[in-house]
Formats: structure tokens, C-alpha cells, sequence
């Protein structure tokens, strides 16, 4: 959308067209979730069948402490999204700025597990429990730097002045998102760390 | 644009642009996309179809060199020293035409160009809901082809595990050297799948929330509610395959075991992979999405048989209720019938006594839908005009594919026809005989408005009787092979004392799929010349009553001038309302005695 158009939008166009995006929004996450279906569903499948018990090294500390980072990260997109609906843009920035470390702080810890995995020579094919440790973790962290990017780009809008009460849908379609990523995270915590 | 603010949805558009690169490349414009699509669709169906040539030519005339290419290019791609296929290079031929004729051929040609086209045109809205997205799909499509052909040019040749990619023949570190072909065709479709998936949420949002003001969910064309159920499928099941995909990869390129049982030998040798995987998970896994696939082949063609069927018999469609309802079933029925590919898997009997039931009762929905189409006919002042004539052997086939298709649903009968010449034929007479029939029928019905000329009726008409007799010539037979126990996939058939005896049956088949695929050139002469030089079209051709045919030639980049107020059903043909014509636009006037110039003016804007 170019911004020549935003200028001659009207705020009941914005409405109109939010309503579209959430719903193209909830269609991708619906999808998004049938991806990570399929992968928890062969995780489950594995898991139950394998005759030998499956002995887990991660470190259930370093979990927990990404679960509140993110966990975490999801009130502060919440509090953007809302901030950004009544116009406050200077708090929105904070938030999405504090959404972005977060993010950040989830991905650093992340990185220390697997340089602690490669140190110990446990790489995705040393077995079936840590291929898939890594396929899930892998693509979760994509979805988390996706999100960021996201989120960088909506940082620069903000502070460019971009939305306003009317019109602020992309905040709240990346909430939406950043909602799915930590929601991924709270069943591959139990599935990877716990179980 | 207007200068006045846009206060609604529906009165967005992005206006045309003036650069050939925002015109014709990088467009905004649904309808722009979809001819996109349908060039490249095109351009991969011959390719597709050329492979498929060359894999007839080794089956009837096994190791003998193929006539003219084969010296030139001997050596290279799928070619031996002489000029012949290796057996190699025919798996690696039946693998990729498979693919591409399924990912890259029919999918884009029946959602990507008629759905994009249509959808927007039938609801009466001025593009779909999200345009930067829609363009995006078709430029995911595109490179993912690409990927998918450049697979033929790496090192050791393009993916030869079939289709379906089972494992472990498909997982190189299980199966043979890591081959790049394979890894490429994986990302390609990855990738399609991705464009799918945006495509598909772009059609559902479209169709939930910019239908013109009177469009209800039961006025809606056939076409665009199979485009609907079409969509479901796309956003539901692709991403399965996605993930499917994305596991065999890592099991390719990080080592890992998801599809790699343990202590798999690989000639003398155990795999290099840890183990502790199921290669039926993969099966499993990859129909989930298949199986719906199939029906993503089919169903938007049963929309546009449909909407075609009326138009050309004059009448309503026959329990237009019951279409959309037969419609849903069959897709709420297509996500629980994906074991019925695996009888002979291994997988447990109890289950597939469980798949056997739901896919049976797939027929049931199949039934309405075809005895539907034949009331339709019944009765009705029938024009036989091309795309009709294309769209009674959408039928017919239908019911041939359909009919062998519930053969293979019971799993006594299939375990011995599995993997013979029978699933091709089953398949050939559903995905060419219905559907590649039903694309011939919409792109002769829609060829006036999408490009404003006449397709050449007499040609059509030569195509159309050519290619439904070699068609059948080409695949009846296979039913025949099958039955005999000609396993598919095989590059040669001399091996075989048992079936030695079949060999006149190959190359009869042979020459007719020759015969078959010469017969295309008449198609594609006459589309290209239609297109630059054909006849001028009016505006309704087909005294057609869906609002496409409201507007005029060619269509505006706004199509609408003012959005239509719709007040009729699909097919409002041969009802006491439309005297004293046999038709009304679907936004006629609610009382068209009241309308001046009530008769079939079709210029109600």
C-alpha cells in the first residue's frame, strides 16, 4: 500500500479493511498451526513407539527461563497493540521496542543450548529425540526472527508516525502473530523439556 | 483515484499503471495474475506434457533411441550413450511429470488463473482482499517451477523416487549418494505449497467478506463455491506438506531419522542415520495432504462444469443446494480418507477397513453431484457450443475415473491392482479426461471476456472430438494393463515373461498418447491466435446471467464501474421472470417488468 492511497483512506475504510486482515490473519495461523501439527504429530508418534526410553539432557532451567521471557514478551505486544489503538505512539514504541529485546533475550539463551548441544557433539542426526529438538526449536526460532523483523519495521513506522487510532492493523496483525509464536513455545516446552 | 476519501473497502483498486513492468510483471491486478498464471501453467503443461511423451516412447519401444532429440542431446539429462532413455532417467521422467502436471500444471491452471480471475468478477468486488499478497503467490509459483525444472540440469539428474517421494528410497543418506535434483524439487514445492497457501486465504477472505451488496452464499456461482471449498483445502492440508517436506530434507541434508527406521541397510551397508524413525510416517504425513489434493484437482472443475452446464442447457443447475452441500461433504470426507493410498503399506487392516468405509462414502456426494449434472441436461434447449461439448466429457470421464475409483477404495480389490497400470488409468481419466476437460470448457467459455476475442469454434470443435477420442484410445487400455498386473513405474516391460503378451497394448497406447499430444497443438494454435488476432467478442457471448458477463469488453483495471446490486440466483435461465427473453444478468432489476428494455440487454449499469 502506497502511501499516496493512505492519505485519501478514510477511518471507516481502515475498519472495513481491518477486519479483513484479521481474518486473513487467523486463515495463516490456522495454516500456521497445521504446520506445526504435522511435526508434533510425528514427534508424538516416535515418542509413543520407541521402544527405548527416550533419556532428554535439555536444560529444563534455561526452558523455563525462555517460557517467562516469552511469555513475557507477549504482554508487552499485547500492551503496543493496545497503546497503539488509543494513538499513544510513544508508548507503543517502548512496547514494541521492549517486545523486540525480549525476542532478543529468548534467541541469545536459545543460541547458548545449542552451542552447549554442538560443544557436547549432539547435532540433529545424533538421534531421533534430537532431530526433532532441532526441526521444532529450528522453526520456532524462525517464526521468533520473523516476528522480530516484523517488529523492527513497525518500530521505524511508529516512530515515523505511520498509525494513528484509525489505522494501526499491521501492530495488530504482528500481535496476532506474536501471540502463535509464544503459544508454539508453550506446547514445545512440556513436549521437548518436561515430557 | 478519486480525490474524495475511500471510506469503503469495496471502492479500493489499485488504479492501472502506466509502466510495462507494473503492467504486465509485478501487478496488483487480479485479473493480470491470473494470466500470469495461465501462461506459465500453459508453458509447464507442454513441458509436462513432452515428458510424459518420452516416458511412453521407452515403455513401447523399451531402450531404443528416441527419434531426433535423443542423438542430439544423447549423454545428457535422462539420456543414455545411444539416445535412449536409461532406466534412471525414466524414473526420473514419470517422477517429474507427475509433479509438475499436479504442483505446477493443474493446481495453478484451475485456482491460480480461473480462480483468481473469476472469484472477484462473480462476487462482484473490484480485486480480491489482499493484492500485494496475490502477487506474491504467483512470484513464489513462478521460481518454485523454475527450481523444480532446474532440478534436470545438477549433477545425477532430477528426482527418480516417484511422486510421492516414499522414503526410504527418497532420503538419500538412507538410500543411494545425496542427490541435489532431489533436494531442489523438494524446495520447489515447499515453495508452491507456500504460494498456495497465500492463495488460498486470499480466496477465502475475498469470498467471506467483498461479496457485492445481494451476493449471498446462495446466489454465489458454482465455480467460486468450489473455489471456496478449494481454498479450505489449500489452507488446511498444504502446510502439511510442507512439513512433510521439511522433515525428508533434514533427513537429506542434517542426517536426522524421522523417515529412517533402525538398522536400515543400504546395499551391504547400515545407513549412516541414527535411526528410530518410520518411513510410514512419512505416507502418512504426505497423504494427509495428497489426498485433499486430489480434490483440489477436481473440485473447481466440477464448478465451472457446473456453471457451464446450466448456461448451455438454458437451465438452472439441477439442486443447486445440493451441489454446494455435495461440494462441503466431499471435502469434509477428504481429510479422513488418506489410508486408502496405503492398503498394502503395512499399515494395520483395522484401519484400513476404517478408510475403505470413508473413502466409499465419497461416492456418495460424487453420485449427487454427476446425477445432478445429467438433470441439469435433461430437458434443457442445449447449445452445443465448444466449451459445452468439453464440458459433457468433463462428465463422462468423471464417471469413468469415478467409477474406478471405487474399486480401488475397497482394499480386497486393491491390494491386487495397487501400483499397476489401473491407478494410472484411474487417475489419467480423472486429472486429464475431467479435468484437464474441464480447463478446455472454461477456457473457451471465459476466453471472451479474459481476452476480449473469440476462441475459433470449428477448431475447438476438432480439438475437442480428437482429443476425447485419442484421450480415451490412450488411457481405456491401461484398465486392461492393470488388470494383467503391469506394475507402473517399470522402464521395461521385457523383463517380464507375463507380460510379454502386453507389449502391442504399450505401443497402441503409445501412438494414441502421440496422437493425444499432437492433437494439443490445435489447442495451442488456436489460443494463441485467438488471442492477437481472433474474432472481436461481445460483451455476453453465451447469454451467461453471472455478473462477468455485466461488463463490458475489455474489462476495466476496476472492473465494476458501479459495484451491482444482485438480486437473482447463478443461473437465472428459462424462468417465467426472464420473459420474453430466456435469461437475466444477475443484476437485473428485482422486477424486470419494471426495468426499461427488460429483455437480455445485459447493460444494467
Amino acid at each position: 500500500m502506497s502511501d499516496e492511497h493512505h492519505a485519501t483512506l478514510s477511518p471507516s475504510f481502515h475498519a472495513e479493511r481491518r477486519d479483513l486482515r484479521a481474518m486473513g490473519m487467523w486463515l495463516f495461523l490456522g495454516s500456521e498451526v497445521m504446520f506445526f501439527t504435522a511435526f508434533f504429530g510425528a514427534y508424538i508418534v516416535v515418542r509413543s513407539a520407541s521402544v527405548e526410553s527416550i533419556v532428554h539432557p535439555l536444560d529444563k532451567v534455561l526452558g523455563a527461563l525462555n517460557t517467562v521471557v516469552l511469555i513475557t514478551s507477549s504482554l508487552t505486544m499485547a500492551l503496543a497493540v493496545a497503546w497503539s489503538k488509543r494513538g499513544e505512539r510513544a508508548k507503543t514504541g517502548w512496547a514494541l521496542l521492549a517486545t523486540l529485546a525480549l525476542a532478543g533475550v529468548f534467541l541469545v539463551v536459545k543460541g547458548f543450548e545449542y552451542a552447549h548441544h554442538f560443544q557436547e557433539g549432539v547435532f540433529p542426526r545424533s538421534d531421533i529425540f534430537h532431530g526433532f529438538y532441532f526441526l521444532l526449536t529450528g522453526f520456532h526460532g524462525v517464526h521468533v526472527i520473523g516476528g522480530m523483523i516484523s517488529l523492527a519495521i513497525l518500530w521505524v513506522r511508529n516512530r515515523r508516525g505511520d498509525f494513528d487510532e484509525h489505522y494501526n492493523d499491521p501492530i495488530e496483525m504482528t500481535g496476532l502473530y506474536w501471540h502463535f509464536v509464544d503459544l508454539v513455545w508453550i506446547f514445545l516446552f512440556p513436549a521437548l523439556y518436561l515430557l | 483515484m478519486s480525490t474524495a476519501p475511500i471510506t469503503r473497502v469495496a471502492d479500493f483498486y489499485h488504479p492501472e499503471p502506466a509502466d510495462f513492468f507494473h503492467k504486465y510483471v509485478w501487478s496488483y491486478d487480479h485479473k493480470v495474475i491470473a494470466k500470469q498464471y495461465m501462461w506459465t501453467a500453459f508453458t509447464f503443461l507442454i513441458l509436462g506434457g513432452v515428458l510424459a511423451m518420452l516416458l511412453r516412447w521407452q515403455i513401447a519401444y523399451p531402450n531404443a533411441p528416441v527419434p531426433i532429440i535423443g542423438p542430439l542431446l544423447h549423454d545428457a539429462f535422462f539420456f543414455g550413450a545411444d539416445g535412449s532413455i536409461t532406466p534412471n532417467g525414466y524414473l526420473e521422467l514419470a517422477t517429474m511429470h507427475g509433479l509438475v502436471m499436479v504442483f505446477f500444471v493443474i493446481i495453478p491452471l484451475i485456482v491460480g488463473a480461473f480462480g483468481n480471475y473469476l472469484i472477484p468478477l462473480h462476487i462482484g468486488s473490484r480485486d480480491v482482499a489482499f493484492p500485494l499478497l496475490n502477487a506474491l503467490s504467483y512470484w513464489l509459483y513462478l521460481p518454485a517451477g523454475l527450481l523444480m525444472f532446474s532440478s534436470f540440469f545438477v549433477d545425477k539428474g532430477a528426482a527418480a523416487a516417484g511422486w510421492t517421494a516414499y522414503p526410504p528410497l527418497s532420503d538419500a543418506a538412507g538410500a543411494s549418494e545425496p542427490m541435489l535434483g532431489m533436494n531442489l524439487v523438494l524446495a520447489g514445492i515447499f515453495l508452491a505449497g507456500f504460494s498456495s497457501i497465500l492463495g488460498g486465504l486470499n480466496f477465502l477472505v475475498t469470498i467471506v467478506k467483498l461479496r457485492a451488496p445481494g451476493m449471498t452464499w446462495s446466489r454465489l456461482p458454482l465455480t467460486t463455491w468450489a473455489q471456496f471449498i478449494t481454498a479450505v483445502f489449500q489452507v488446511l492440508a498444504t502446510p502439511m506438506l510442507a512439513a512433510a517436506g521439511a522433515m525428508l530434507l533434514f533427513d537429506r541434508i542434517a542426517g536426522t531419522s524421522f523417515f529412517i527406521p533402525t538398522g536400515l541397510t543400504v546395499g551391504s551397508d547400515l545407513a549412516a542415520n541414527s535411526g528410530g524413525g518410520f518411513p510410514l510416517l512419512w505416507q502418512h504425513i504426505f497423504w494427509f495432504y495428497a489426498h485433499p489434493a486430489v480434490y483440489i484437482l477436481i473440485l473447481p472443475s466440477m464448478g465451472f462444469a457446473s456453471d457451464i452446464l446450466a448456461a448451455f442447457s438454458r437451465k438452472p443447475v439441477f439442486g443447486y443446494r445440493a451441489m454446494v452441500i455435495s461440494l462441503a461433504s466431499i471435502m469434509g470426507l477428504g481429510f479422513v480418507v488418506w489410508g486408502h493410498h496405503m492398503f498394502v503399506s503395512g499399515m494395520n487392516p483395522v484401519m484400513g477397513m476404517a478408510f475403505m468405509v470413508s473413502t466409499v462414502f465419497i461416492a456418495l456426494p460424487s453420485g449427487v453431484k454427476v446425477f445432478n449434472w445429467l438433470g441439469t441436461l435433461w430437458g434443457g434447449s442445449i447449445r452445443l457450443k465448444p466449451p459445452m461439448l468439453y464440458a459433457i466429457s468433463f462428465v463422462s470421464m468423471f464417471i469413468v475415473g469415478g467409477l474406478s475409483g471405487i474399486f480401488m477404495a475397497a482394499s480386497p480389490v486393491d491390494i491386487y491392482i495397487h501400483d499397476t497400470y489401473y491407478i494410472i488409468a484411474h487417475f489419467h481419466y480423472v486429472v486429464f479426461g475431467a479435468t484437464l476437460f474441464s480447463v478446455f470448457a472454461a477456457t473457451t467459455y471465459w476466453f471472451p471476456k479474459m481476452f476480449g476475442r473469440m476462441m475459433n469454434e470449428k477448431l475447438s470443435i476438432l480439438h475437442w472430438g480428437l482429443t476425447f477420442l485419442f484421450f480415451n484410445l490412450a488411457f481405456f487400455p491401461m484398465h486392461f494393463l492393470g488388470e494383467a498386473g503391469h506394475m507402473r513405474r517399470l522402464a521395461t516391460s521385457t523383463g517380464y515373461e507375463f507380460l510379454n503378451p502386453l507389449a502391442p497394448w504399450n505401443e497402441f497406447i503409445t501412438l494414441s498418447a502421440f496422437a493425444l499430444g499432437m492433437t494439443q497443438l490445435l489447442f495451442m494454435y488456436n489460443f494463441i491466435y485467438s488471442v492477437f488476432k481472433g474474432e472481436k467478442a461481445p460483451d455476453n457471448p453465451w447469454e451467461a446471467s453471472t455478473l462477468e458477463w455485466t461488463i463490458p469488453n475489455p474489462v476495466p483495471v476496476y472492473n465494476f464501474k458501479e459495484l451491482p446490486i444482485v438480486t437473482r440466483g447463478p443461473h437465472e435461465y428459462s424462468s417465467p421472470d426472464t420473459l420474453p427473453g430466456d435469461w437475466l444478468p444477475q443484476n437485473a432489476p428485482a422486477r424486470p417488468a419494471d426495468a426499461p428494455g427488460a429483455a437480455p440487454a445485459g447493460a444494467s449499469h
